[in-house]
């Protein structure tokens, strides 16, 4: 998994490549967590274009990072994920609190 | 099940044999020609099906992991098996949303994306031996292109 992360104003970008199951879960988590914490962002724009692959582990984990950021009053996006990301999104029901773009100026414009 | 072709696999119920285990599964099934989405319904699944058996079959302590895929003129049959320490109750994990670990950060989405993604998912389980889950799924093009029937059960 690769990950990379920058600051717009007052959203985190993350950029996630590779996939993410229970495996690399954690490192998404802690990631992320520290990315929220070290700056003063408020939303989290999650930008999907290069995620192969999820499961619901990835469920559990977004679910997690949409509560924290939600306490600080702030929204979770997530940008172009693919079919199969999409699907699992579905069946969680999890779009009715993460919304979803095709591009992150998209994104950052709704935020 | 008219069995034409299968493969057993047995891996240690380590993370990172995850994404190994879909991609070999997947890998097997692709011999049959599904669509992209076929193949990755089959990779959720699996993963989740493993996952199931490395998180809570086994929980802190390792152990072994078989999977076992069968496959006919229609599709495939997918089991796996784990000699963990089985579930309580399988109607209630099967339910969406439930899960034993909360703290975790698990979604208790597991068997519902198993249960969507495939045609049939069997749960076997006996508390202190282990579980087993039999999952199978027919593919659409193989039962258009040759002329097979393959609604019966």
């Amino acid at each position: 998994m690769d990950l990379t992360a920058k600051v717009t104003g007052n959203i985190l970008i993350c950029r996630v490549k590779g996939e993410l199951d229970h495996h690399t879960a954690e490192e998404f988590r802690d990631f992320v967590d520290r990315g929220l914490e070290n700056n003063p962002v408020k939303h989290l724009i999650l930008d999907l274009t290069h995620l192969n692959f999820m499961d619901s582990s990835g469920i559990g984990v977004l679910i997690g990072r949409f509560k924290k950021v939600n306490l600080r009053g702030g929204k979770v996006a997530v940008v172009n994920e693919n079919k199969q990301v999409s699907r699992v999104f579905e069946i969680s029901g999890i779009y009715d609190i993460i919304k979803s773009y095709s591009s992150i100026s998209k994104a950052v414009n709704d935020l | 099940m008219n069995v034409k072709n299968f493969m057993e696999l047995r891996i240690p119920s380590k993370s990172q044999n995850e994404a190994f285990a879909r991609v070999a599964t997947a890998a097997f099934a692709s011999q049959l020609d599904p669509t992209i989405e076929e193949l990755a319904d089959i990779k959720t699944a699996v993963s989740e099906a493993v996952t199931n058996s490395i998180i809570h079959g086994y929980e802190d302590c390792e152990g072994i992991i078989t999977i076992k895929c069968r496959m006919d003129e229609c599709g495939v049959e997918i089991e796996v098996k784990d000699e963990g320490k089985g579930i309580e109750d399988v109607e209630q994990a099967r339910q969406p949303l439930y899960t034993s670990k909360p703290e975790l950060e698990r979604s208790g989405m597991g068997f519902t994306v198993m249960e969507t993604f495939m045609d049939e998912v069997e749960v076997h389980s006996e508390k202190g031996k282990g579980t087993v889950v039999i999952m199978r799924k027919k593919f659409a093009s193989l039962a258009k292109g040759q002329g097979v029937s393959c609604n019966e059960g």
